[in-house]
């Protein structure tokens, strides 16, 4: 109950902040424009829409969870509305918690909006709807819960543009991981090795969670390594947020 | 009978700059607040008033020594349910309006939706905050805004209500309204903490207060008792003084006479040399006005209170 009332009051302030409308108008009109490119492009032009359509609610969905997601904690104790918040028979994981939520909940929206224009595009040119894009696009919502999470647990000791830097760093570092580490077992000795081997486990492995290839070229998509991509997922989603309410619980504010 | 805040040996201390060096802000705080008073916290500016709320309200924990919430730990959860907070110049979510803001803090304190809608109306009607309350909150004024805190700060019907600086920055009618709202809490039973520097408010509402200055508190007890007639001076006010008088007087008098238009103002030092001087002005036919004690005010306690030790 007084979870979903901070997760509502998250939403609403999201809802009513005009930088949300701006992304979402952009990444609409992006979509919108890949029809253009298809009219330019002869043969595949439903690979187009689906690769830029994908390509557009995982950036556009990545810049509202970090920017809303680095001022979640930090912007309340800066703007010392959180005073007259946990001053109230509240528990401290309960804020956090209805604070992650909320941005959850606004993402949600965003890229449902965005995923009904790309799938209704993609009806358009196809005449039917992959479940493969389906699938795609609902992880790529998993992939932008981790940003999120990545950014509230930055957001709880952190100021809102060192929070932004390491929310991105981690991202781009969490989609080479894969990479990094095949690199590593090919060229380097036992002391890349060793220094590489420890960050790939440590660091969120988003490449994981990216779907889009499958779902852009029609490729199979293997049914066990999907749940376990979705639990791993899950998993590193709570320990994020278990760390941001450890952290938080452990705040002075001054 | 316990006590609605209790604090034993309080301190905070602060890390700052990049070495984190300790800052100590509060020093072996002993405070008593007794239900149903109301007790003024005074303090000059960064004395660690703030820091002491907030410790209390349990936004900050205290490096050693405990703070007691009608004899529980404040950090129990349950106290929080019997406690009010309006924090120094309040900010609020000012993409809500007023009745939305109370509805969410309703929520957090656990109001059931029927009662949370009666009991905002009730106490927007209360804070006259009724007309205002569908507006967004960043059209609303300084004094607003502490009527709106203080209004949050009642919704779970507190039995200790904690306010910092409730009157700074509020015009004579603002703190009016804030103060009238005291008095009114006090007559509901209700135990009230405030923070504040502007000392006539203090003097005025308070039962008990407490001096915090540079993180020690310095003294503590009722207001009466703590100016206890303290009668600094006597200034008797005459005139038709003959001429030559005053100096005559002169020896008696503990500051040179000030003249006020027709009329002359004498202090004397007690009671014993009143009674001389008199006799000799009424010999000499001079006519007089007043003789007033002249007590220790407030701010003057508190004034001396608060120069830095050891300073003039």
């Amino acid at each position: 109950m007084k979870v979903a009332a901070i997760a509502l009051n998250a939403f609403r302030e999201a809802v009513r902040d005009r930088i949300l409308y701006a992304i979402l108008v952009f990444a609409l009109v992006m979509l919108a424009g890949s029809t253009i490119l298809v009219t330019i492009s002869v043969g595949g032009e439903e690979k187009i829409i689906k690769d830029l359509g994908l390509a557009c609610i995982s950036i556009f969905g990545t810049l509202i969870a970090v920017f809303l997601g680095i001022g979640l904690v930090s912007k309340e104790i800066e703007k010392r509305t959180i005073y007259s918040v946990i001053s109230k028979p509240i528990h401290r994981y309960q804020f956090i918690l209805g604070k992650y939520l909320g941005l959850v909940l606004t993402l949600l929206a965003n890229v449902a909006l965005m995923a009904l224009g790309l799938i209704g595009l993609a009806y358009l040119w196809e005449g039917t709807v992959s479940p493969r894009l389906v699938l795609a696009i609902l992880f790529i919502f998993l992939e932008l819960m981790l940003v999120t999470a990545l950014a509230l647990l930055f957001s709880t000791f952190s100021s809102p543009t060192l929070s932004a830097i390491f929310t991105l760093c981690l991202f781009v570092a969490g989609h080479l991981t894969a990479d990094l580490r095949l690199f590593a077992a090919r060229f380097g000795g036992v002391l890349s090795k060793a220094a590489i081997e420890p960050l790939y486990f440590l660091l969120p492995n988003l490449s994981r969670l990216n779907l889009k290839d499958q779902a852009v070229h029609s490729l199979g998509i293997d049914g066990g390594t999907t749940i376990l991509s979705f639990l791993y997922a899950i998993f590193y989603i709570a320990a994020l947020v278990l760390a941001a309410m450890a952290i938080f619980h452990q705040r002075d504010f001054q | 009978m316990v006590s609605p805040v209790e604090t034993q040996g309080l301190t905070k201390e602060f890390r700052v700059g990049f070495w984190g060096k300790r800052v100590r802000v509060l020093s072996d705080l002993n405070l008593e607040v007794r239900e149903g008073e109301v007790f003024g916290y005074l303090g000059p500016n960064g004395a660690g008033k703030t820091t002491t709320l907030k410790l209390i309200t349990g936004l900050l924990k205290p490096t050693s020594g405990s703070v007691r919430i009608f004899g529980r730990d404040c950090w129990d959860f349950s106290i929080k349910r019997k406690v009010g907070f309006l924090p120094e110049n309040p900010y609020f979510y000012e993409y809500l309006t007023g009745r939305e803001l109370l509805n969410f803090y309703g929520q957090l304190v656990g109001l059931r939706p029927g009662e949370r809608r009666e009991t905002i109306e009730r106490l927007a009607k209360h804070v006259h905050l009724s007309a205002a309350l569908d507006l967004p909150l960043r059209k609303y004024s300084k004094g607003m805004l502490q009527r709106i805190g203080l209004a949050q700060a009642l919704l779970n019907d507190p039995d200790l209500i904690l306010l910092d600086e409730p009157m700074s920055g509020l015009d004579p009618i603002g703190r009016r309204e804030i103060r009238d709202l005291i008095i009114e809490l006090k007559g509901q039973g209700k135990t009230v903490f405030f923070s504040s520097h502007i000392i006539p408010d203090v003097e005025l509402l308070c039962d008990r207060v407490g001096i915090l200055v540079g993180g020690c508190l310095v003294a503590q007890g009722p207001v009466d008792q703590m100016l206890e007639a303290r009668i600094e001076s006597i200034e008797v006010t005459v005139s038709r003084v003959p001429p030559g008088l005053v100096e005559e007087l002169d020896h008696w008098l503990v500051s040179p006479p000030v003249t006020k238009g027709e009329r002359l103002v004498l202090t004397v030092k007690d009671e014993g040399t009143l009674a001389e001087l008199l006799t000799r002005l009424i010999e000499a036919k001079a006519a007089i006005h007043a003789a007033a004690p002249q007590r220790e005010s407030l701010e003057e306690y508190f004034l001396r209170h608060a120069q830095p030790r050891g300073g003039p």
